[in-house]
């Protein structure tokens, strides 16, 4: 944990600089103003539109110098933990789940989000859960059905289909 | 009396088959994602918070979604105590305390008084809230409504400041979740110039902001999720309960013993729960540890003492109802529930603040009829379901996981429909999971995203009007007292390390 204490306060605070860049960027259609004039007070319009973003960020980059100082001094729980950041089983978990969701986002731009959804509990009900072939097939087969109940003819809120697209038009026809 | 006609009113609005249909549907939820590990209310709300939508576009109105949800969190309270007490696991921190006493007594084959102590006390945790509730909010909002721009900005400072002198977490960390949570809030247009803001690697989805539900979902229902799975790997042990309608009416016999514990966790649980901050987690374990110092058997606490359940259960139900009480009146949430509550709020067009009561009392008073409703819905159903949530319980958590992962990614969906907003709100929940390992507290920064778009336009307000001069904040004789009394929390960290250090020296 010590070294992934520090290693996030370092990241965080390249993050905290960049949220202070970032905010105060001079709006594009007027090049007069000057990055940084924005974090100020301007006279007869109160505080400018960085004014609240810079100064929360730089607030975040002292607190980040605060944890690392925390770490340089061992005074916080974490700069003293000798607990790995993840174990063996945290990383495998992390990218079996991790990787899942991404893997499901994914495909959602290409069979929708009915068929990523029965793809995503498939994978996660028998490959993660190791459940029977039953239990998986029920889960993964009911739970887009009643979703595309609920969503698309209840609620009319339509979901990407990607390329199943044409497989649903019977479907409209006959419930719309 | 006026109170009490406009209470009964509301009592009546929310006894609608519609509205009470609701509220049976919000606690059995509640109960639920309450009793499951790693579920809390605030991931039920989050989680549900979308579907609301489709409970607005039948109902036509703001209350009926919020009667839903607030009945889910009435509902998480008592169910938290169902898994402490048979798997040992707190179902959500709130019943953290629970476990202390209610685990000992369990395994020693009396499961059956725990669970029925807890949801009795719960149930007079609730009432007695509920009724201080009722008689504190309208008169607090009615002094509320004389606060201008910088006392409502100082009130948010007051906020933030509890976080960091009274939250108990690591200092510097969460001073950093709050000013992330308060910057990613101002990623858009800014409202006052119409000039563009963190609008990173110009990719327009940032363009609208980072909407409020992306982040709650991302972190409750993703990140949560995730590290619920790496910490408790899947594994838990359930004690057999023996829940007969003779054992159950037995152990409400038994409940008159844990009279103490039950008034005690009743009154401090509400008083601690209205403090931003602190909320339903620290009540309980304040009313858990009082209760133990004024016991005359203070000894058999940890053993399975009866005062030792009641107690936390009392001050959980009754510290939720006490965080709605500055939310109601003030528009602003003392917990992450009541922030992705008023985010609901907000969502469904009300204004939150002590303007409420007076231009929404139709919104209002059934809302704090519903209280009244759930709370007696609660006890009746937890008592009569006691095994079918214990047979939930045995649900494998790799069954549930995949179903809220896949629950958050469509309800984000279903939301807005924008598929940006779907890949941003996973990444957010990848990241809080991640700083959740190295104990930065994700709660102040929920907090500050629903409270950023608000506090921001009070402080540029105020500084507009002082002309830049921020003795505007000390000065006045309602925001200064508040603006000092921040300050003081805000250092009372620095406080405690002197006095150690001179401690020490000495």
């Amino acid at each position: 944990m010590r070294k992934a204490e520090i290693v996030t306060a370092v990241i965080l605070a390249i993050l905290s600089l960049y949220l202070m860049w970032k905010s105060g960027e001079p709006p594009s259609w007027n090049p007069d103003i000057a990055r940084f004039d924005n974090i100020w007070m301007i006279k007869g319009e109160g505080p400018g539109s960085g004014f609240w973003p810079f100064w929360l960020s730089f607030i975040m980059f002292l607190s980040t110098i605060w944890i690392a100082v925390n770490w340089f001094r061992k005074t916080s729980p974490m700069s003293v933990s000798d607990e790995p950041f993840l174990d063996a089983y945290g990383m495998k978990m992390l990218v079996q789940v991790g990787g899942g969701l991404f893997g499901f986002l994914a495909l959602i731009h290409i069979i929708g989000f009915y068929g990523a959804m029965c793809v995503f509990l498939i994978y996660y009900l028998k490959f993660l859960g190791r459940h029977t072939m039953t239990v998986t097939l029920l889960i993964s087969v009911l739970t887009p059905v009643v979703c595309f109940f609920f969503f698309d003819i209840a609620m009319r809120i339509v979901l990407p289909k990607g390329y199943l697209e044409p497989l649903f038009i019977p479907l409209y026809d006959i419930f719309l | 009396m006026e109170v009490i006609s406009a209470l009964a009113d509301g009592v009546l609005v929310a006894l609608q088959p519609v509205n009470l249909g609701l509220a049976i549907l919000g606690v059995i939820v509640g109960l639920f994602v309450g009793a499951m590990p790693g579920l809390g209310s605030v991931n039920g709300v989050a989680i549900l918070l979308p579907f609301t939508f489709v409970i607005q576009s039948f109902t036509g109105g703001a209350t009926s979604p919020m009667i839903f949800l607030a009945a889910i969190y009435y509902g998480a309270m008592y169910g938290g105590a169902i898994s402490s007490i048979t798997l040992g696991i707190p179902g959500a921190s709130t019943a953290v305390a629970t476990t202390f006493d209610g685990r000992p007594m369990a395994l020693s084959g009396k499961a059956h008084i725990a669970l029925v102590t807890a949801a009795l006390a719960s149930f007079v945790g609730g009432t007695v809230s509920n009724i201080i509730f009722t008689a504190f909010a309208p008169a607090l909002a009615s002094v509320a409504l004389d606060f201008g721009d910088p006392e409502i900005f100082a009130l948010m400072l007051l906020a933030f400041a509890t976080f960091v002198g009274l939250g108990g977490d690591d200092i510097p960390k969460t001073i950093f979740s709050i000013c992330i949570g308060l910057v990613l809030a101002t990623v858009g247009f800014d409202i006052v110039s119409g000039e563009p803001r963190l609008i990173f690697f110009d990719i327009t989805g940032f363009s609208h902001g980072i909407r409020f539900l992306v982040l709650a979902i991302g972190v409750y229902g993703i990140g949560e999720m995730i590290w619920t799975i790496n910490t408790s790997r899947y594994s838990s042990s359930m004690t057999q309960v023996d829940v007969s309608a003779k054992n159950i009416w037995l152990a409400i016999k038994e409940f008159k013993t844990a009279w103490r514990g039950t008034s005690i966790g009743s009154a401090l649980g509400f008083f601690v729960g209205i403090l931003p901050a602190a909320g339903a987690t620290p009540g309980s374990l304040m009313s858990y540890g009082v209760t133990k110092l004024i016991s005359k058997n203070p000894k058999e606490f940890g053993k399975g003492a009866i005062d030792g359940i009641a107690a936390p259960e009392a001050a959980n139900n009754s510290a939720s109802t006490g965080a709605m009480l500055p939310m109601m009146t003030l528009g602003i949430p003392g917990s992450p529930t009541t922030a992705v509550l008023l985010a609901g709020m907000v969502i469904w067009g009300l204004q939150p603040g002590p303007l409420l009561f007076t231009n929404q009392p139709d919104f209002v008073w059934p809302l704090i009829g519903s209280f009244y409703i759930s709370n007696v819905v609660a006890v009746l159903i937890n008592l009569a379901f006691i095994p079918v949530f214990l047979w939930m319980l045995r649900m494998p958590f790799t069954i549930l996981a995949p179903m809220i992962f896949v629950l958050s990614l469509v309800g984000t969906f279903a939301a807005y429909l924008d598929m940006f907003d779907v890949w941003l709100m996973v990444i957010v929940g990848v990241a809080a999971f991640f700083l959740r390992i190295l104990d930065y507290p994700l709660a102040p920064a929920v907090l500050a995203i629903v409270l950023g778009p608000i506090a921001e336009p009070k402080l540029r307000q105020s500084l507009l009007f002082s002309d830049g001069d921020f003795s505007i904040f000390f000065t006045r004789p309602i925001a200064g007292p508040i603006t000092i009394l921040a300050i003081i929390l805000i250092l009372l960290p620095l406080f405690k390390v002197i006095k150690n250090k001179m401690k020490a020296a000495s």
